[in-house]
């Protein structure tokens, strides 16, 4: 794949007006941002068309640095509002960006119901096992055992894994990278991006300020070589032994299918309403 | 264009789908909501006429998503409505605030219930006047309208959605489930009867550049719906004129929640709206909103017949609040009366517009049962 340089990326899209971002160094998501305009850019996508929603939290802030129309709206609600803008202008399409408290622990509920209606929307989640924004508090995807402000002990809670909740919920697409496999990330979005229905990338993102620096890991470096020790491909994770598993994050495509999206099955129920009550044949 | 229900002439329906059949005609094409007594009728009516008219109902999570849904689809060019009573309305008050602070045109219905918690479902009470004025957080300024007959809840919610739409705010209806649930004749009126406002879109780039700026003077800025090209990003932080957030700059933060003040204050003349009854010659007054009203407007003709010159205040728009009309009244009148169907609401702003220029007393009733005539007429004779 021939990738365009990073300043006709960042020329073509971003607000210069909005720059520099908040996000601190060695910050996995600008990385990410990256790689969403990038597959925008390569699929070509009218600039005019797509919206980008999110809730609160440092990725949330994502949409005040693009270049195109953007709800920054409260916390855990981004799906709800997407839920909104998706039905009453159908034509547009929507890109969620979140994060993992953001969409797991107060949105939740909201994240498992846009998947069970196969909302057309596709969620780019960024995933740091963390509250960075707020400081450090710990997040429902954090592993047991990592420290967090609210965990200072580590944590004793199960974590979420998001990506298998997407799955079992019904979403079209759903794959996980680190924010370090950025050629299957681009990839990924591309092809979420191309789906109807719901579809979701995750990403397992550094966040070396309020996460790392709390769980020794206080530099970008380092938590890459944590992602890489803990991570799995899903190929390989297959043959693993379920006690092998323990404490790894499996990544890769997890489910790719086409069912269809919630507009058309709207669009379905008006049709068929109108033939209910004798309005049409 | 075909309508799912007769227009052009009467009909025997609830409140609840009065306001609904309003909501059509006034161009509503989005419902977003959650179920919840005695708020539930209106989202069965919209569910059985939305996809006729090309438009969405949809029955969401919760409240919280109901709101953020209709809020969503109002920056997607929709004109939107949710409803729900006091348990959803509290749910709904983070995102109420949102649409304040991004002055998104929306129209929320509380049909309120006894309360608090989940309280009496079935039964009507007007405990959440304060909630629908003041309950998010942050200085804010909406607009609330009460209606009291099942021809108002239709009329207001045509009201409800030309206000929202003229000054890019959200407008509450609160009703009570008397009034969601009683049955009476109502007008509904052919399309052209109509007076239906459409929101001021921009009429070019320069003003869809500043989103939150004030282009006209009027405090209302023109409304860059979503998909145009505009490419507006809008947050709930303090945000300057072109949407950009701002929240470290005091004085930014102060231009933005003034004139989302000013915008409503200046236009308050044509926004709020009252019905005077035998009040021009009244010694003494009853101040009213709501359902209230049809029963003091009986206490006064009572009254009236005891010899005792009363007259009837009912107040149509409960916020904003017409503070110095009261204050007129106190003057001339030498006795308020405000029976209200709460521990005293509206009794709180009747004393501060009344300003100690005359006494206010307020007649509370709770419990789930509208106050009699007598029982109004009987306190005010003592």
């Amino acid at each position: 794949m021939y990738l365009k340089s990073a300043y006709e990326i960042r020329d073509k899209y971003l607000r210069k007006d909005m720059l520099p971002t908040i996000f601190c160094p060695g910050c996995g998501i600008g990385s990410v941002l990256q790689f969403t305009l990038r597959a925008i850019d390569d699929l070509k996508l009218n600039q005019d068309e797509i919206v980008w929603v999110s809730g609160i939290g440092c990725s949330s802030r994502v949409p005040g640095f693009v270049n195109f129309d953007g709800l920054h709206t409260t916390h855990g609600r981004a799906l709800a509002f997407a839920t909104g803008i998706k039905l009453a202008n159908p034509n547009l399409k929507i890109i969620a960006f979140m994060g993992d408290g953001d969409a797991a622990a107060i949105g939740g509920n909201h994240l498992i119901h846009a998947i069970r209606r196969n909302l057309d929307v596709t969620v780019i989640l960024i995933n740091n096992f963390t509250y960075g924004m707020t400081g450090g508090q710990v997040a429902p995807t954090a592993l047991k055992g990592l420290r967090g402000t609210t965990a200072p002990y580590g944590q004793f809670e199960n974590p979420f894994d998001i990506a298998q909740l997407a799955v079992s919920a019904g979403a079209n697409y759903v794959a996980r990278w680190t924010v370090f496999n950025y050629l299957q990330g681009i990839n990924s979005i591309k092809k979420a991006l191309q789906k109807e229905g719901f579809t979701l990338v995750e990403f397992l993102s550094p966040c070396p300020i309020s996460f790392g620096r709390r769980n020794r890991m206080k530099t970008a470096p380092e938590l890459i070589r944590w992602y890489q020790k803990i991570t799995v491909p899903l190929a390989k994770a297959k043959k693993m032994k379920p006690e092998e598993l323990e404490g790894k994050i499996v990544i890769g495509e997890f489910v790719d299918r086409d069912r269809p999206g919630l507009v058309r099955e709207y669009q379905e129920y008006i049709k068929r309403a109108k033939k209910m009550m004798g309005w049409e044949q | 264009m075909r309508y799912p229900f007769p227009v052009g002439k009467s009909d025997f329906i609830q409140g609840d789908e009065a306001i609904a059949r309003a909501a059509i005609l006034a161009g509503c094409r989005f419902y977003a909501g959650y179920p919840i007594t005695p708020a539930s009728e209106i989202f069965e009516a919209m569910a059985l006429y939305m996809p006729l008219v090309d438009g969405v109902s949809i029955q969401m999570e919760d409240e919280i998503a109901s709101i953020a849904a209709i809020i969503g689809a109002s920056w997607a060019g929709a004109k939107a409505m949710t409803a729900t009573s006091g348990p959803g309305f509290s749910l709904m008050q983070e995102n109420l605030g949102y649409a304040v602070m991004t002055e998104t045109p929306i129209v929320v219905v509380n049909m309120m219930r006894g309360g608090p918690s989940t309280g009496q479902p079935t039964f009507p009470a007007q405990g959440d006047i304060m909630q629908a004025i003041w309950g998010t957080h942050g200085d804010h300024m909406l607009i609330v309208l009460s209606p009291s007959t099942v021809q108002e809840a239709f009329d207001f919610t045509i009201r409800a959605f030309n206000l929202a739409e003229k000054y890019r705010t959200p407008v509450v209806i609160l009703g009570d489930a008397e009034l969601a649930h009683m049955r009476e004749r109502v007008y509904i009126p052919e399309p052209e009867e109509i007076e239906v406002v459409e929101r001021k879109l921009p009429a070019s780039e320069e003003e869809a550049k500043l989103p939150f700026g004030d282009p006209h003077g009027d405090g209302v800025p023109p409304m860059p719906i979503f998909g145009k090209g505009y490419r507006t990003y809008v947050t709930g932080l303090t945000h300057d004129e072109y949407g950009h957030p701002r929240t470290v700059e005091p004085e930014v933060h102060e231009r933005l929640i003034r004139r989302i003040y000013r915008k409503i204050l200046d236009h308050k003349d044509e926004i709020i709206s009252r019905e005077e009854f035998m009040l021009e010659d009244a010694e003494v007054a009853i101040v009213t909103t709501g359902i209230v009203s049809r029963s003091a407007i009986r206490a006064v003709k009572i009254l009236r017949e005891k010899g005792v010159e009363a007259g009837l205040l009912k107040l149509n728009t409960v916020w904003p609040f017409d503070f110095d009309y009261i204050e007129e009244l106190a003057e001339r009148v030498d006795k308020i009366y405000v029976p209200e169907m709460n521990l005293g609401q509206l009794y709180h702003l009747v004393r501060e517009g009344a300003n100690g220029k005359a006494e206010v007393e307020l007649i509370a009733k709770i419990g789930g049962e509208v106050h009699t005539p007598m029982e109004i007429a009987e306190r005010v004779v003592g």
